[in-house]
């Protein structure tokens, strides 16, 4: 039995007598995760981020790395996209317009909302600009506003893709610019009744023809009912020239952040999945994303793990239902993923970056943190790394959440964070000499 | 008319009759939409039952605090007054644990939520019956 550890809710907690939950977080990465027997009480165990500003502190990262906030005030940053010339741009906002269904989503609304920034949602594209390579981002603008919740970002010769919580845009962009030449183009709507999960992750294929877009689920586990889940937890593939799309894979409960794997071109996604069924399940994962592959949301989790509560059942879809290629652990809310280059530093040259907002669906807060999967040969090889921590502290107190994570090609990890509404960005110290030049440095200056 | 008639007039107000019974046929409401949804998998009448048990809840509250008046008036020595609290104190906490079961997301309330359904509505039921039963009798539950 599991319950909550929720201060708002802790009357009850005394009277349904609290018992487990608590523990640490087991081994749950990789390709062959642990996965205990599904598990429900009363209440679900909660234990929310408490926010408090980062004042002198900063985030901890590897020794030989150092990490600086190159924009802070934004307005709920959470992707970013590092354009060629070195300039940053920031997805500013906040979407979701999913009515509250039960009394159950008035309290855990207001509980969950104490763990994030009480900020309004910019809207908007900021622009940040380092123009003497200083590391000093000394110019802020705002390249883009008037937009509806953007997340997912991505470039492609001179287009400018921003995905809305309800539409896929285009800018058109040339370098240097600071800003938007005038209003975007839609490319395609995208589904945004409800959007329960309302983040568009984007990425565009290696030749530019396609993009890809993460649409997540329109609930925890349909308990808004099925109609409601129509082009929904799946990443659609767009036709960038005429806007038609298809699915490309579903079954993805939430893939909130797409990322093409440099070399192959393959598609790869990090994915949430379903809470309150137990502290360590279901684990949130890192997978290639195979075409027209189904990946078991709603009806099972990791392949055949059968979840009872998405009624009625569907043996077949269950049956067909692909086990993802790395678990990143439960609940750890993975929110952005970039391959590294070299760059970044031999040790962290080969595998991804994975930002983790954090858990609330667990009473041992598990995320918070920036880690790096290790790949050898194209395919995760290791367990995570921490490579940026610190935002939880051990006071029990929170002062950032990472989401997205971009790789600067200079040799920089961007991490947006949607808690202190800042940009950081970790840098190795000195670039060693053995060291390759870094192949996508073409056109970025100071170099 | 004295004193002592005023107080049994005062005694016969059906104030716990009238909120037992708007508490039982919102606890029947929910059980209602529970079979439907037991039936049908149709996701509203979940919704339904979490709001009938809500509302339930808070008039059978108000009839729990109300029953606790007529405790006190009874100077703790009627046991017609303690059998009726413990009663209606029953159902107010298994209608709160259903309440949380129906919390649960879609089909993880069932068949938990229809069970203790069941149960709240035969305690409200019985509740109601002997607050209606009080008042034939002419004397306060």
């Amino acid at each position: 039995m599991n319950f909550l550890n929720a201060s708002a809710v802790a009357g009850l907690a005394v009277l349904l007598a609290a018992c487990g939950g608590g523990h640490a977080p087991p081994e749950q990465f990789g390709a062959n995760p642990m996965l205990p027997a599904q598990q429900r009480g009363l209440l679900p165990s909660m234990n929310v981020a408490k926010p408090t500003p980062w004042g002198d502190r900063l985030p901890t990262v590897p020794q030989g790395y150092t990490v600086k906030a190159i924009a802070t005030g934004l307005l709920i940053p959470r992707q970013t996209l590092v354009l060629p010339n070195g300039d940053i741009l920031v997805a500013e906002g906040r979407g979701g317009n999913a009515p509250k269904l039960k009394p159950k989503d008035i309290v855990a609304g207001y509980i969950k909302a104490k763990g994030t920034s009480s900020v309004e949602g910019g809207n908007r594209l900021s622009l940040l600009r380092d123009a003497d390579g200083d590391g000093t981002y000394e110019t802020k603008t705002v390249f883009a506003a008037g937009l509806d919740a953007p997340y997912g970002l991505a470039l492609v010769g001179d287009a400018l893709y921003v995905a809305d919580q309800d539409a896929l845009l285009k800018f058109h962009y040339t370098t240097g610019q600071v800003h938007a030449d005038g209003q975007p183009v839609k490319i395609t709507d995208l589904p945004s009744r409800i959007n329960h999960h309302w983040t568009k992750a984007l990425a565009c294929s290696a030749d530019g023809r396609y993009l890809y877009v993460g649409i997540g689920s329109n609930s925890n586990i349909t308990e808004r009912g099925m109609t409601a889940e129509v082009d929904r937890a799946m990443i659609w593939q767009v036709d960038a020239q005429t806007g038609m799309h298809r699915p490309y894979a579903t079954g993805l409960r939430n893939p909130t952040a797409l990322a093409i794997q440099p070399g192959t071109g393959a598609l790869w996604a990090v994915v949430n999945e379903r809470d309150e069924i137990g502290p360590d399940l279901v684990p949130d994962y890192l997978t290639a994303v195979r075409e027209g592959g189904f990946y078991g949301w709603p009806w099972s989790y990791w392949g055949q793990h059968v979840d009872t509560r998405a009624q009625p059942q569907d043996p077949e879809k269950v049956a067909s239902a692909i086990v993802p290629d790395y678990s990143l652990g439960s609940h750890v809310a993975a929110l952005g993923v970039a391959f590294s280059s070299p760059a970044m530093g031999a040790r962290f040259a080969d595998g991804v970056f994975v930002g983790e907002h954090g858990s609330w669906n667990r009473a041992h807060p598990v995320g918070y943190k920036v880690v790096f999967v290790p790949f050898r040969g194209g395919r995760p090889a290791g367990n995570p790394i921490d490579f940026v921590t610190g935002f939880r502290g051990d006071d029990g107190l929170t002062r950032g959440r990472p989401v997205g994570v971009t790789v600067d090609p200079r040799g920089a990890l961007i991490v947006a964070d949607d808690l202190s509404n800042t940009i950081w960005r970790v840098t190795p110290n000195a670039p060693s000499g053995s060291m390759p030049p870094p192949a996508a440095s073409a056109g970025a200056p100071g170099l | 008319m004295n004193v002592v008639d005023e107080r049994i007039r005062f005694a016969l107000l059906p104030v716990n009759a009238v909120l037992v019974a708007g508490a039982t046929s919102l606890f029947v409401g929910a059980l209602l939409s529970d079979v439907a949804y037991f039936r049908s998998y149709q996701i509203q009448w979940n919704n339904f039952s979490s709001w009938l048990l809500a509302g339930g809840l808070l008039v059978a509250a108000l009839a729990v605090l109300w029953s606790i008046v007529e405790l006190f008036r009874s100077r703790w020595r009627a046991w017609p007054a303690w059998v009726y609290f413990v009663l209606l104190l029953a159902t107010w906490a298994l209608g709160f644990v259903d309440a949380l079961v129906h919390a649960r997301d879609a089909w993880a309330t069932m068949p938990a939520g229809l069970v203790f359904s069941v149960i709240v509505v035969v305690l409200a039921g019985v509740s109601l019956a002997f607050a209606w039963s009080g008042l034939h009798r002419g004397v306060a539950p």
